[in-house]
């Protein structure tokens, strides 16, 4: 195989272990100007390695190049589209970067005196009291790392507060429209899962709810606007027939991106809710964090929010540690900074006309979105739509060309797919969240690409099934790396099921 | 195709009486066709006790993780241990080699309330 042929995003870049050659190496060393110790006699021979086995050994150039040519074979926002539905892929203002870097904030240490670190508490009280505001909540805690650990820290303060009226309950009520972390989270907590179905139109069946919800719900975790991308619009009586059994309301905040600005949470019933800073407060996102996972309360709850809390002293901000119904801390220190410095970056620089400006428009691309595809792609719930949508692949099916295929197929128009196959309730789901971000010009393209694979699916369905045909590799053997995944490169490997 | 002498659910599990008070638990040929290639399965400990019409367990294909919900109330009496290692069996035969759990009945007149062979055809030829 003729490796070098094209331009290296098509090119195949091997791993470093497989470019070593002995003896190369890609610094120097002043000389040691203090005397030589022996590692293993200072820390202990079992805590020293006398070599790493196959290390490799190349030169500046080769590492610059080889971490150069990955970078370009990613996606991101900063090249196009990222239309990934649930996910609110907006784009991180570099203003957001540009304060985040301030030398206070990049090297605060979590460590630091109170009263050197005035300046940070004051961003974290005054990110409280914005998102409190937002919500129409109470209290919020910054503590938790990102969205699933939100709503774990959500659920936790629910059994708290139930304990604390003298019985945790038994079970939380999920739609089967729920993202995953839902379940998961319950089941985590301690609490049975209890599924309640959606209606033709995508909301929850109320009489169903009503059915289900008894004395030993502890609470309903409901996503506002759901998955399917659709307002729960009778979601007051949805928490009065929670309130009435003396159970509590989560709103997972997923879908926030959708309300801000425009409906308040707190005003519609929810007891206790977490937001995704890294979704909809921008920040960059995606690759594993870091992110975000604030959780915002009624005043019934606030009782037992993580320790420490952030207090006002004589004019100073403080950590309260002195919290005795509180659920404990469920991180280390105080949240991660830097997301948190971020997202008051994006608040602020936006102020309230502006957020609320950023939602109309990404209800308004969605929906153009909606308008345009509609024609070609199966829409299967009448609903209004907010800032996403989901179509299914029933009109391509009958060709034999499913969600993934086409969503793979859009590789080759050079975006990124829509997330594909979820939520489960629709068939062959193709869900997708344009955000505000993108303006008439890029979702043209977007939809120009769809309706151009719409033709494909009908008139050369083999070329979408094969998709992608311009990238470096194309279909990769999902099924085998899922049963026998092979986790660590060994010399001499070939790499299974790699499509050459 | 769904053999005469299993009862099905709509969740598309199947159960075959032993005669002797227990039952073998399978997911059906339609379940496994639907969810594609089967990558794990996630079942009970011997000595759980199950309830009819709740979470048993799981099975994960490449596309989705889809919940499997007891058909019959009882006590979990045997796992099929080789799933853990070979989850492709599920697509190749799933009202034979591939069953997942033996469960002993504590309501075995349950069994009549599902569906029999010839309604649970009728049913997924109709979704």
């Amino acid at each position: 195989m003729i490796r070098k042929v094209r331009s290296h995003i098509t090119q195949n870049e091997p791993l470093l272990f497989e470019t070593s050659s002995p003896g190369k190496i890609g610094y120097q060393l002043p000389e040691l100007d203090v005397p030589a110790v022996d590692p293993a006699a200072v820390l202990g021979k079992e805590n020293t390695r006398g070599e790493i086995e196959d290390f490799p050994e190349i030169s500046e150039v080769e590492a610059i190049r080889h971490f150069t040519r990955l970078s370009t074979y990613n996606y991101a926002i900063d090249l196009g589209l990222y239309p990934l539905g649930s996910c609110t892929m907006k784009y991180n203002p570099r203003v957001n970067e540009a304060v985040a870097r301030i030398d206070g904030l990049a090297w605060a240490h979590p460590y630091q005196p109170e009263s050197l670190s005035q300046g940070a508490l004051e961003i974290m009280a005054t990110l409280e009291a914005a998102l409190a505001e937002i919500t129409g909540m109470d209290a919020v805690t910054l503590q938790p790392a990102a969205g699933a650990h939100g709503e774990f820290t959500g659920i936790q303060l629910v059994r708290a507060l139930h304990q604390a009226r003298g019985n945790a309950r038994k079970k939380v009520l999920i739609p089967d429209s729920a993202h995953g972390t839902n379940p998961a989270t319950a089941r985590m907590a301690g609490y049975e899962v209890e599924n309640i179905p959606s209606n033709e139109r995508g909301m929850i069946d109320i009489e169903a709810l009503d059915r289900l919800c008894t004395e030993d719900t502890a609470a309903l975790m409901i996503t506002n606007p759901n998955t399917v991308g659709v307002f729960e619009e009778n979601i007051t009586r949805i928490a009065e027939i929670l309130h009435a059994k003396g159970a509590m309301v989560y709103m997972d905040g997923a879908n926030m991106n959708a309300l801000v600005g425009i409906a308040r949470p707190g005003d519609f019933g929810v007891d206790v809710m977490h937001l995704n800073l890294h979704k909809t407060f921008s920040t960059p996102h995606g690759g594993g964090g870091p992110g975000s996972g604030a959780v915002a309360v009624k005043s019934h709850l606030e009782p037992f929010l993580p320790t420490p809390r952030l207090r006002r002293a004589e004019n100073a901000w403080t950590w309260d540690y002195d919290r005795p119904s509180s659920i404990g801390k469920v991180r280390a220190f105080y949240g991660n900074f830097g997301v948190l410095v971020r997202a008051l970056a994006y608040i602020m620089a936006h102020g309230g006309a502006g957020l609320r400006n950023a939602t109309m428009d990404a209800l308004l691309n969605a929906n153009y979105i909606r308008a345009k595809l509609e024609p070609h792609f199966e829409h299967p719930h009448r609903a209004p739509t907010m800032h996403e949508c989901v179509f299914s692949d029933e009109i391509q099916a009958r060709h034999g060309v499913r969600t993934g295929d086409i969503a793979k197929r859009l590789i080759d128009y050079g975006f990124h797919p829509y997330t594909v196959s979820f939520p489960l309730i629709v068939h062959g789901a193709m869900m997708i969240e344009p955000t505000e971000t993108e303006g008439k010009r890029e979702l043209d393209l977007f939809i120009d690409a769809m309706i151009s694979i719409a033709a494909e699916a009908v008139e050369n369905p083999e070329l979408v099934l094969k998709a992608p045909h311009s990238t470096r590799t194309s279909r990769v053997d999902e099924v085998m790396a899922a049963r026998k995944p092979i986790v660590r490169w060994k010399p001499g490997a070939e790499a299974p099921g790699a499509n050459d | 195709m769904y053999p005469a002498d299993f009862h099905y659910t709509k969740e598309h599990e199947w159960v075959r009486a032993a005669g002797d008070g227990t039952a073998t638990v399978g997911i059906t040929f339609h379940a496994q066709k639907e969810l594609g290639d089967i990558v794990y399965v996630d079942l009970p400990k011997t000595g759980t006790a199950v309830q009819a019409g709740k979470t048993m367990g799981s099975v994960e294909s490449v596309k989705a993780v889809s919940d499997v919900y007891a058909p019959v109330s009882g006590e979990v009496v045997e796992i099929n241990e080789m799933l853990a290692q070979a989850p492709e069996k599920l697509n190749e035969d799933p009202h034979g080699e591939a069953w997942l759990v033996k469960i002993r009945l504590s309501a075995p007149e349950e069994i009549q309330k599902l569906l029999s062979a010839e309604d649970y055809q009728s049913y997924v030829g109709a979704e």
